[in-house]
């Protein structure tokens, strides 16, 4: 591994080396405990350590809802009801798992968010961030197929609409859409291989967040400098950074403490706020219900979806060059499945040699512009599909796609970046005074 | 940076939560806030509100309408209607139910279920207090169901007392006019008048009351562990907090000498 120079572990009672001679297991637990990080991390870095802790609620937690589920259509809806009446803190292990999606989400956001504005992505961290958008994927995929379980209302349609998003692929459309649930419509089949799957898919996460780890800690972190850690000797890298544990580890666990006060509060007092009361309807395959939303994780690129119908001069354009093979419906397929596509190729596109937002100043303002606008495509995915909101989709829409396929790599060109700091210390350093007392550089 | 995705955050989160409802076409239904005793965080069922709701759903909701997901068992437990048990026994002993072992019918016990729907068009009750709109508040004002609950039982009282008086038959069909109902026209008639009920203690038995009472009946049938759901919250929150501040003390320690700017650790 090329990483940052660091002291390794060293096997020194007689056990450690007898174990360390067959499995240098605890080389391998110290290595990433001990990593050198970048010390001028911000706490926008903390939401690592939440997703990690995300991931293990939810399969903890759901390890024990997959005791006492059944996954067929006569007896699903039943049994969560028996988990939050008759199991013993079935209730609580049930909305924190509900909830505990929505923290996930929120949480993989803002991660997604802070690597759009340091340039994470960029060279040498593609690997990283490709992963991440594969986690990502697999992440939505788990979450939908998670909401089908209860059996209720919004289960069925959303099921019903998104398995749907496949039937539109042309010529095979159809084929792939029975295939993927098991049957013509949805029903017993698809409950079942939705249950199986959202039992698996967490472990496929869970080691793409191990690869995702191992290829971080290979390149290291990035920081909000955007500065590389200097490699030059053991030294040097230690003016840059500290080892992961404690400092790290502390502030983590302490922003981490502070997340789950917030996020037991709305668990303990107000657990079913970002849920759709139509879930609590027995799933009725006759009754479709009036508006069907998919949850708030999924209504910005839901959004994007809709935004392309049948009336917009692209569409008619792919249309008529197509013979009609990709039609409105189809588009919106693409577009969406496209809309994270172009964020998976951010690294490609970002044309800058600067890493960090910090020191680009056009870019700051274009920046700043896409996260309101995921927030109003998060607010459009919700509004039912007429005017205004069908004209405000599609421009914040385009605005998605122009920021990575057009601005991203205008800016490099045009943008004239502000100086950077030299090295993560004197960044370090401007903030913490060292002139003030206390030890100079990194604790010895 | 950290205020700017934070803010776009808690956007996100009124947002998808605030603005879902609206959008229903001309008629916009009406609901009544009401200061129930079980909101808010602190917020708990009234024992006695929760009998009388029983007595009013056994002796005018049942008549259609079923819980099917409620054990007869449940009516004892903490945090609800509490009964005594030899009363649940006995309650549960007026329902019949068809049972595959003896190829019988036989009088239910208290491990049993309510009976289910009488009528195919009665929706069950079990979750209606949430499962109909007001989750975002009962003005779809979001965050204020932390204080306000999430409306359900606001909803069913609104139906209850939202009867006109008006008429109108649609294909074969008796439509009743309700301005809480989502389309301001519902099959349901209106099933109470003031009065209907008596109660033994003497309580008002006024229209309004009794919708009162049978509206926290049905929260707590449709959220029985809610009491102990705030608890496990609370105890959750204080313990965290707690430790919040020994994690920041920590770690301001930890990283004293390196900031350099406090005192040495």
């Amino acid at each position: 591994m090329a990483g940052i120079p660091h002291d390794h572990y060293e096997p020194r009672s007689g056990g450690e080396k007898w174990l360390y001679r067959r499995l240098p297991i605890a080389g391998l637990l110290y290595d990433t405990l001990m990593i050198p990080t970048p010390k001028n991390l911000n706490w926008m870095w903390i939401w690592g350590i939440v997703l990690t802790f995300c991931l293990a609620l939810q399969i903890v937690t759901g390890i024990v809802l997959a005791m006492h589920y059944t996954p067929q259509v006569d007896l699903a809806f039943a049994s969560v009801e028996h988990i939050m009446r008759n199991v013993n803190g079935g209730y609580m292990i049930r909305y924190l798992h509900q909830n505990g999606a929505s923290l996930f989400f929120i949480a993989v956001y803002l991660h997604i968010f802070r690597g759009l504005y340091y340039g994470s992505y960029k060279a040498p961290r593609e690997v990283t961030w490709i992963i991440g958008m594969l986690i990502y994927l697999a992440m939505m995929a788990t979450a939908f197929m998670g909401y089908v379980l209860p059996w209720g209302q919004m289960s069925f349609w959303g099921a019903t609409v998104i398995t749907g998003l496949f039937g539109a692929i042309p010529g095979v459309g159809e084929s792939i859409q029975t295939w993927l649930l098991g049957g013509p419509a949805v029903d017993n089949a698809t409950l079942n291989r939705f249950f199986s799957l959202h039992y698996l898919l967490p472990f496929v996460i869970a080691a793409l967040v191990a690869v995702h780890i191992w290829a971080f800690h290979t390149t290291g972190n990035n920081n909000p400098t955007g500065v590389e850690v200097r490699r030059g000797s053991k030294e040097e890298a230690r003016r840059d950074t500290l080892p992961f544990w404690p400092y790290f580890v502390m502030k983590d666990l302490f922003a981490l403490a502070v997340i789950l006060a917030v996020f037991f509060a709305i668990v303990g007092f107000m657990p079913n706020y970002l849920g759709h009361p139509d879930n609590y309807i027995p799933a009725n395959p006759l009754a479709t219900p009036a508006h069907i939303v998919p949850e708030w994780y999924f209504l910005p690129f839901y959004a994007i979806l809709r935004a392309f119908t049948a009336d917009v001069w692209v569409v008619i354009a792919v249309e008529w060059l197509t013979f009609g093979i990709i039609d409105a419906k189809f588009f919106g397929v693409l577009a969406m499945f496209g809309a994270i596509a172009v964020m998976a190729l951010a690294p490609w596109l970002d044309t800058s040699s600067v890493r960090s937002g910090r020191y680009r100043p056009m870019f700051k303002w274009w920046f700043a512009l896409l996260c309101l606008n995921f927030v109003v495509l998060m607010w459009v995915g919700a509004m039912p599909a007429e005017e205004p909101y069908a004209t405000i989709s599609l421009i914040a829409s385009a605005y998605w796609f122009a920021y990575f396929l057009i601005i991203l790599p205008l800016l490099g060109v045009i943008e004239k970046p502000l100086p950077q700091p030299a090295t993560i210390e004197d960044d370090f350093n401007a903030h913490y005074s060292p002139s003030t007392g206390g030890a100079p550089v990194a604790a010895e | 940076m950290i205020r700017k995705i934070t803010l776009a955050a808690v956007a996100c989160l009124g947002l998808s939560g605030g603005l879902a409802v609206a959008a229903a076409g001309d008629f916009v239904p009406h609901t009544t806030d009401v200061a129930f005793s079980f909101e808010g965080p602190f917020g708990t069922f009234d024992r006695n509100q929760l009998q009388r709701g029983l007595q009013v759903y056994t002796e005018v909701c049942s008549a259609c309408h079923g819980l099917q997901h409620v054990a007869i068992r449940s009516l004892s437990d903490a945090g609800g209607p509490q009964l005594p048990e030899d009363q649940v026994r006995a309650y549960a002993e007026q329902f019949d139910i068809f049972d595959p072992a003896l190829d019988d019918t036989r009088p239910r016990t208290p491990n049993d279920h309510f009976p289910e729907s009488g009528m195919p068009n009665a929706p069950d009750l079990s979750l209606m207090a949430k499962a109909r709109a007001g989750f975002h508040g009962p003005y779809g004002t979001g965050i204020n169901q932390l204080f306000r609950g999430i409306g359900g039982a606001e909803h069913i009282y609104s139906i209850l007392t939202g009867y006109t008086g008006e008429e109108k038959e649609e294909a074969g069909t008796l439509f009743y006019e309700n301005t809480a109902f989502s389309t301001g026209w519902i099959a349901m008639p209106p099933p109470m008048a003031d009065g209907q009920v008596e109660f033994a203690d003497g309580h008002d038995n006024s229209l309004e009351s009794m919708a009162l009472d049978v509206s926290a009946f049905l929260m707590w049938a449709a959220e029985p562990k809610m009491m102990a759901r705030k608890q496990s919250g609370f105890v959750a929150v204080a313990f965290l907090s707690v430790l919040a501040v020994l994690l920041y003390l920590t770690n301001k320690r930890i990283w004293a000498n390196v900031k350099g700017n406090r005192r040495h650790a």
